[in-house]
């Protein structure tokens, strides 16, 4: 059978041989195989163990970032309240910046999280055929000769193989995706260690290399949105007139 | 025959239908030879309907090989053609 299914099924029937391309002896094959299930069974645990680090280490990124939204807003706040448009203006740009990182993590989370929920199905399936095949090669070898074995347990070894290569795959692909996360997640904190959310009071009196990233990055329309709000929100003190004024704008 | 949607499960799906998966199979195939995104998304896509729709689900303890592969229903455009230049979607451990 050509086409995508019939090159899928060869590439997983290969692995399905790799895994038990061993023992002619009937005995040893149950054995082997058995073995080579449990070890299969192990690697999954692992690789949902790695799935769920990545998962956490994102929401503390996330956390992180989320303290950082707020105390950019507070500060932007603050230096308008003083009449240091600039400064605000700067802050907002920031805020900015970590609020679109901070949803990109967040959807990435969720995805992890499914990830995740799909492993562990597999592993359950995983699970339940392996003690299938316990049950059955305990009723092959008390039942039947060599030979007869021989086909039964290849037939029964064949089924677990390819619930072991197939969680293989969703395994690879999962920790592929992982990586991939990891790899931003280490951005933003390089964003963050860079100085790119850091209080701004520590901030020097020049425009440095990052503030200009920072402005580049962030749509300034979005600022001015924001900053004409909080001057609204300062200005009259409130909502109701803040909401009027922001109506008038759009 | 029993066809295997990896990631899914296993389905036992009316001999009959076979013609209909391979027409499917290969109109999906040259959607991704020619680049077509769209025509690719809907053919895998019908695919994989088919079985699931036709198809009777095989329980966990059941032990028999697949007659039939097909890659998980994620599928992207970019990894069904990684699986045609030969690279392939199964990875070497295990």
């Amino acid at each position: 059978m050509p086409g995508v299914s019939g090159r899928f099924s060869t590439v997983v029937k290969a692995k399905i041989s790799k895994l038990l391309d061993r023992a002619e002896d009937p005995a040893e094959t149950l054995d082997y195989s058995y073995q080579k299930q449990l070890e299969s069974l192990q690697n999954v645990k692992k690789g949902i163990a790695d799935v769920v680090t990545a998962k956490k280490r994102l929401q503390m990124q996330s956390s992180k970032l989320e303290q950082s939204v707020v105390k950019l807003d507070t500060q932007a706040r603050q230096a308008l309240a003083q009449g240091n448009e600039e400064l605000a203006r700067v802050a907002l740009e920031r805020k900015n910046v970590a609020q679109s990182e901070l949803q990109s993590l967040d959807s990435q989370v969720a995805e992890l999280e499914a990830q995740q929920q799909k492993l562990v199905d597999s592993q359950q399936k995983l699970t339940t055929k392996i003690e299938t095949f316990r049950t059955k090669k305990e009723v092959i070898k008390a039942q039947y000769s060599a030979a007869e074995a021989q086909v039964r347990i290849s037939e029964a070894a064949t089924g677990v193989g390819e619930e072991m290569a197939d969680v293989g795959l969703a395994m690879q692909r999962a920790v592929d995706k992982t990586e991939q996360m990891k790899a931003r997640a280490d951005a933003v904190g390089e964003l963050e260690a860079s100085g790119a959310f850091d209080d701004l009071t520590q901030l020097g009196s020049g425009e440095d290399d990052i503030d200009r990233q920072l402005k580049e990055l962030s749509s300034t329309a979005t600022v001015d949105d924001e900053l004409a709000k909080m001057k609204a929100e300062l200005g009259s003190g409130t909502p109701p007139d803040a909401k009027q004024i922001e109506g008038g704008q759009a | 025959m029993i066809v295997r949607i990896s990631g899914e499960g296993q389905f036992e799906l009316d001999e009959a239908r076979h013609p209909r998966l391979d027409e499917l199979d290969n109109a999906a195939v040259a959607a991704v030879e020619r680049g077509d995104e769209a025509a690719f998304h809907e053919h895998f896509e019908a695919l994989l309907a088919l079985v699931r729709t036709e198809g009777r689900l095989l329980g966990d303890e059941d032990l028999c090989a697949s007659d039939v592969i097909l890659p998980p229903g994620d599928l992207s455009f970019e990894e069904a053609g990684a699986d045609f230049t030969g690279e392939g979607l199964v990875p070497d451990r295990l």
